[in-house]
């Protein structure tokens, strides 16, 4: 079955002929078509239920746009010189990735994965804390209470359910935060994914659950993971609303987004947003993307690039002049440059270091541990201080 | 001092946790009007009202994902599994997420999660009710284990559970829970440790070690054995991880032997871990290897036959006659340990 098989199966559950859903059911149904505010010519189209984000706001966001392209290809470069392990990219998703953190005030909670890396840059994360769970230096390099950003998720859903909580205790402790909790397409066939929708819905929580669809799950495309309408139809299951929305447009993510997000912080419980986009380059560069999709499925894609779009409608609107261009590049440069020299300095890792934080304090069979390794990492020294090779000497014995 | 049930222990600590501190919150399937289907949470609901003692959805991911996110704010989540055979679909939220994010944050995100689970057989239920699951989460880092044996360690237990900043599973033998006992309930939490393993009965001939539904029929199996003149040191180890092995190691070196006796399965469990950390710190101290008294290999059984797999004050006897070098149900069979005299 085709996407658009499945987009058709919800035109037709959406009108008469799916027979007489009650209104209040009725109102939870996304919209038939993805919400679009900018088509990917550049041109406004107008949806009256989402006005347009005004020219500032939009125009913010397109800047942090260009630095999330820049971090991605960054990152990609640094993976090819090995200075990182991986990088799974956002390429092509960099609007989503910007909206996801733009629409969040600083009392509020994200719930990134570990696709989700320019999110949660944009949230201002330390670029070189974000990176350290991909350059294998600890496996997660920021404290998530400093910007309020959950560590990335590496199992898929498993973040949902914190998210949920999160949530509870915003309402249990009477904040107005709202968390935004990410997730993809794949996800959304797991167990936890479920169990955070229902439960989100059945503890009326502030949770705004933001799938990106970009078609595949490594290699296994979404007519695989679902035969649902969509994956904003299932929102309704759950008694929540869902919409979906065009994932390379920043201006419907932003009016979408926001408003999911202005529900859920006037108490309007949690909700649904799906965004329709699609991932550029392979699952990470450990995967080989020509064996299961063609090089002309992502050339149709190309023409819907998020940052072409915005920037012809910006600069048809005269939002966009040389001397910002100019100053987002830059911008996007520096960043750029402070990654690389941050992954081109060598960290020193400590080894004992293995041992801290298993539990809040050292158990005697950790510290016993701990001074087996010592042991090994002292002979080893002393070996190297002798000018032999202290494994060999290890070996010998 | 105030006598009461196991199950009511339970409930006296879980109220002074909640009388004592705001952030601890109650969470499970049917715990509130019910009180949870062995009453343990009985009005707890009524006295805290439902946000702190939350009936949630039935769905055991559900529940511990959330308790993640709200010990992230600050928050100490007491989980109610409702039966040990139930806790499995949480599994990949406990050990993944609940055991490893204090870890993975270098101690920026603590996890003070008790994890509560009616354990163990010998109440006649179906399939799913009267399982032992420890060693499961005794062998992932970064969770604390305990199990506790009787009213007095129930009622102290549970508090310093919920106190600690690590998470806690907090087992609890079902079978007991209407067993009386003294409680002191001004007993001071924080001047004892849950840590530390407790010796029952002391004795010279053989180390006893078990934890939980059996510390009470090991120590029958103490008096039954003294009355044939053999002296047994009776331990409940009370915390399954980390292990006491200091309590342990001090009583092996004194009594050269040593029984370990649990209702969980023989391969991979916490027995084989006790006999080999024991057999490496104290060998030249054995007078016979250690013996595992346990359930069998097999899928817990129908409850008609349920006590033939549970280890029983005459099956832990027979462990203690081998490692006395005695004759034993072993004894004739082919490569069993020969009986003293044969041996040197």
């Amino acid at each position: 079955m085709s996407t658009a098989t499945n987009e058709g199966r919800g035109r037709r559950m959406g009108g008469a002929a799916g027979g007489t859903p009650s209104t209040a059911a009725h109102a939870l149904l996304p919209s038939p078509e993805p919400v679009q505010l900018v088509d990917p010519e550049g041109h406004p189209h107008p949806d009256d239920r989402y006005p347009l984000p005004d020219g500032d706001r939009l125009l913010g966001a397109y800047g942090r746009l260009i630095a999330g392209r820049r971090i991605n290809d960054q990152a990609n470069a640094l993976v090819r010189q090995g200075r990182l392990a991986v990088y799974p990219s956002s390429h092509g998703q960099e609007a989503c990735q910007v909206a996801a953190a733009v629409v969040l005030g600083d009392e509020d909670w994200l719930f990134p994965t570990y696709r989700d890396t320019v999110a949660v840059i944009t949230r201002g994360v330390d670029p070189l804390e974000v990176l350290t769970l991909l350059r294998g230096d600890w496996h997660a390099g920021y404290d998530p209470h400093e910007h309020r950003v959950a560590t990335q998720a590496t199992p898929l859903a498993t973040q949902l359910l914190h998210a949920v909580g999160v949530a509870h205790a915003a309402k249990l402790r009477g904040e107005s935060t709202v968390v935004l909790a990410m997730c993809g397409d794949g996800a959304t066939s797991e167990g936890d994914f479920h169990e955070a929708l229902n439960f989100a819905a059945v503890f009326h929580v502030p949770v705004v659950f933001f799938v990106q669809n970009n078609e595949f799950a490594i290699s296994v495309p979404l007519k695989n993971q679902t035969v649902a309408p969509s994956l904003a139809h299932k929102a309704i299951g759950y008694g929540m609303p869902g919409e979906r929305v065009d994932g390379n447009d920043l201006a419907a993510l932003l009016a979408v987004l926001g408003a999911a997000v202005d529900r859920a912080r006037d108490g309007g419980g949690p909700s649904l947003v799906e965004a329709h986009t699609y991932r550029m380059q392979a699952h990470t560069n450990a995967d080989d993307a020509t064996r299961y999709r063609s090089a002309d499925d992502v050339e149709r894609w190309v023409l819907k690039d998020p940052i072409l779009r915005m920037r012809t409608y910006l600069k048809t609107l005269d939002l966009l002049t040389e001397e910002s261009e100019q100053a987002f590049a830059a911008d996007a440069d520096a960043t750029a440059a402070v990654i690389r020299k941050g992954l081109n300095t060598e960290v020193e890792v400590n080894p004992t270091e293995l041992f801290e934080y298993v539990y809040t304090e050292k158990t005697s069979q950790l510290r016993e541990q701990a001074a087996l390794l010592r042991e090994e990492l002292a002979r080893d020294a002393d070996a190297a201080a002798a000018g032999t090779d202290g494994s060999m000497e290890g070996d010998q014995r | 001092m105030s006598t009461m049930t196991f199950g009511r222990a339970i409930n006296a600590g879980l109220r002074r946790a909640m009388d004592n501190d705001p952030k601890v919150v109650l969470m499970g399937e049917d715990i509130g009007k019910l009180g949870g289907v062995f009453r343990i949470t009985d009005g707890l609901q009524k006295d805290f009202g439902p946000h702190r003692v939350l009936d949630s959805p039935l769905a055991e991911a559900g529940i511990m994902g959330t308790a993640v996110g709200m010990a992230y704010r600050g928050y100490r989540p007491v989980v109610e599994i409702q039966f040990d055979g139930f806790i499995y679909p949480a599994f990949d939220q406990i050990v993944c997420q609940v055991a490893k994010l204090h870890y993975r944050t270098q101690g920026a995100v603590k996890m003070p999660i008790t994890i509560r689970v009616p354990f163990g057989g010998g109440i006649g239920s179906p399939e799913h009710h009267s399982e032992s699951p420890e060693a499961y989460f005794t062998h992932t880092s970064g969770l604390r284990v305990v199990s506790v044996s009787n009213p007095q360690d129930a009622y102290t237990m549970i508090q310093q559970a919920i106190a600690s900043d690590d998470p806690v599973l907090y087992f609890e033998p079902k079978r007991r829970y209407h067993v009386k006992g003294e409680v002191d309930e001004a007993a001071d939490p924080a001047s004892s440790d849950m840590g530390a393993a407790r010796v029952v009965t002391e004795g010279t001939d053989v180390t006893l070690v078990t934890y939980g539904p059996l510390v009470p029929t090991a120590r029958d199996a103490a008096v039954a054995a003294s009355d044939d003149g053999t002296s047994i040191e009776v331990i409940d180890l009370r915390s399954l991880a980390p292990i006491d092995f200091a309590t342990v190691e001090a009583s092996v070196r004194k009594t050269g032997r040593l029984v370990v006796t649990h209702e969980a399965a023989q391969s991979g469990g916490l027995g084989a871990e006790i006999a080999a950390s024991i057999t490496e710190r104290c060998f030249d101290y054995l007078e016979h290897a250690p013996v595992r008294i346990t359930g069998f290999d097999i899928p817990y059984p129908y409850s008609k036959l349920e006590f033939h797999h549970l280890p029983d004050l005459d099956r832990i006897l027979d462990g203690v006659d081998r490692v006395m070098r005695r004759p034993n149900s072993l004894s004739g069979l082919e490569g069993a340990p020969t009986p003293q005299g044969a041996a040197q």
